[in-house]
């Protein structure tokens, strides 16, 4: 007997509600929930964790996303301008500059600054300058893409009027092209930083004292003091207590841009 | 007007010479010879693509001519030594599309190339912006920023920013072309003071009236050439061209062109295009 369309439609989702059902339980029935609450929720572990998680290793965080977004905002200012120039050797360099350090690991940049280059030649940077270097040089090549769209989206007229009042070329981009287009690309720029909270986090593999702890690194050896995933549960929510607001900020700084439009 | 540092030379305010302009393989101005006297009002007329914005382009070096020479109050802007820059400060111009800047304040629009081009103080650029907003009307509108502006306030306080500069020549645009009917006339308004204040203009325009009333000198351009010029009671009120006497038959009469929708009755070769403000 052929079901109607209607019918077939809540058999189907019955059955979806059913599997769900049935998961919840085996969980329920199976799962160790003492052995569980001891490796997640721990509260004990949890409180130990605090203040020096939000004191060390959330300022740290913040303070080395900060520091390579910094460097990466100017350094990819630098190469979009580059790549926007008249000059085809400066085009060149960025392009091959952007190409680069789109496609390689930034696992891989940590490495050879934090590493390579002290072995290589004998010098030892300051933690926070390998930091900087690291995750700017992989972030101004994102970035520079980013702030190169933007400026070209500035409307060509808007050059043409500065330059008709007698502004010099760069004039007119300092004063005119690049406050507007820094506005177009606020919101990609802010999803960079995002990115960037999270990508701070391979500073764990260079090795720090306790003090340049950060989120990552902290969870990490409070999971081996405690034997509990509570640390890295506490530091993926401070994760989001960074990245959610970014985010919520995206959002409304799009809205406003869509508005202006 | 006079700008500060820059010495009023003598000869025509504007001179240009067998002007060619070319992009790529299509060729937009084939030999323009022309030129515009001090204090003089000129309005150029043609058809759309005939070139006359291009021209108007040509003069501050917008477009950069392909061959021939344009003269700008005593300094040839085709020398290829010349600081564009320096020129272009003496030569005010005012777009189609406003081209306000919209991250800037009113006032701010006004200023900024004061300050960063004129090197003026605070005090003596806004001095400046606010004596040009009274002039066109806008006194009120000092802090709003460009969105908040209707078109024809934004096409005034473009016309304010480039006064500004107490430039010696106003290049305009089509100033009204991108303005809803209504606004047009404030624009045009401001645009009458000025020429009665002796501004040296050069308009692109399709305004009828505006040309036949305050135009000096009205230039029709059709196909990249002046087919012919001179006084407005001349070239528009009795053309002597076949090819002016169609354009501006389809201007000043769409209906009898077949343009319009709605034919006004009882006007053909309606005098007013659109009523004085």
């Amino acid at each position: 007997m052929p079901l109607s369309r209607r019918r077939r439609a809540r058999l189907l989702r019955g059955g979806q509600y059913a599997v769900l059902a049935a998961a919840v339980l085996v969980l329920a029935l199976v799962a160790d929930w003492g052995t569980l609450r001891h490796a997640f929720f721990d509260v004990e572990v949890a409180k130990a964790l605090f203040p020096d998680i939000i004191t060390t290793a959330l300022v740290n965080t913040v303070l080395y996303t900060l520091l390579g977004f910094g460097f990466g905002l100017g350094l990819g200012l630098v190469l979009a301008l580059m790549r926007l120039s008249q000059v085809p050797p400066y085009r060149w360099l960025a392009v091959t500059y952007i190409e680069f350090f789109r496609g390689v690991p930034a696992l891989l940049v940590f490495i050879a600054l934090g590493f390579g280059v002290p072995l290589a030649f004998e010098v030892a940077l300051d933690m926070n300058i390998t930091v900087m270097l690291s995750l700017g040089l992989v972030g101004a090549a994102y970035m520079a893409e980013t702030i190169r769209a933007g400026i070209q989206a500035v409307p060509k007229g808007q050059t043409e009027a500065a330059r008709s009042l007698g502004m010099s070329p760069g004039r007119a981009m300092r004063s005119i092209v690049i406050p507007q287009a820094f506005r177009i690309v606020l919101p990609p720029l802010t999803n960079e930083l995002i990115l960037l909270t999270k990508d701070s986090s391979l500073v764990y593999l260079l090795g720090l004292s306790l003090g340049q702890f950060e989120l990552a690194n902290f969870g990490r050896d409070a999971l081996n003091e405690h034997k509990s995933l509570t640390p890295i549960l506490v530091a993926g929510l401070l994760y989001l207590v960074i990245t959610l607001p970014l985010g919520q900020l995206v959002r409304r700084l799009e809205a406003r841009t869509a508005k202006a439009r | 007007m006079r700008t500060d540092g820059e010495p009023a030379t003598a000869g025509r305010a504007i001179e240009v010479e067998g002007l060619h302009k070319s992009f790529g393989a299509l060729e937009v101005l084939k030999g323009i010879d022309f030129s515009v006297e001090r204090g003089e009002v000129v309005c150029v007329i043609g058809p759309s693509g005939s070139g006359k914005s291009t021209l108007l382009r040509c003069v501050n070096l917008l477009e950069e001519p392909t061959a021939g020479r344009v003269t700008v109050a005593g300094t040839e802007v085709t020398d290829p030594d010349v600081d564009i820059d320096r020129v272009r400060r003496r030569i005010g111009m005012v777009f189609q599309s406003f081209n306000l800047f919209p991250h800037l304040t009113v006032r701010e629009n006004l200023t900024i190339a004061q300050r960063r081009v004129l090197r003026r103080d605070r005090a003596a650029a806004q001095r400046v912006a606010r004596a040009n907003l009274a002039r066109v009307g806008l006194s009120d509108k000092e802090t709003a920023y460009p969105a908040q502006l209707s078109g024809g306030q934004q096409q005034r306080v473009a016309i304010a920013r480039a006064l500004s500069m107490e430039p010696e020549l106003m290049l305009f645009d089509e100033p009204t072309s991108a303005l809803d009917p209504e606004l047009v006339g404030d624009v045009l308004a401001v645009m009458r003071s000025l020429a009665q204040d002796g501004m040296t203009m050069l308009v692109v325009t399709h305004e009828m009236s505006f040309a036949r009333e305050v135009a000096d000198r009205v230039v029709f351009m059709d196909g990249g050439v002046i087919v012919e010029e001179g006084p407005p009671e001349r070239v528009v009120a009795d053309p002597q061209h076949e090819r002016t006497r169609t354009f501006l038959a389809r201007v000043l009469d769409p209906a009898a062109a077949g343009l319009s929708e709605v034919p006004e009755a009882g006007a053909p070769g309606a005098e007013e295009e659109r009523p004085a403000p």
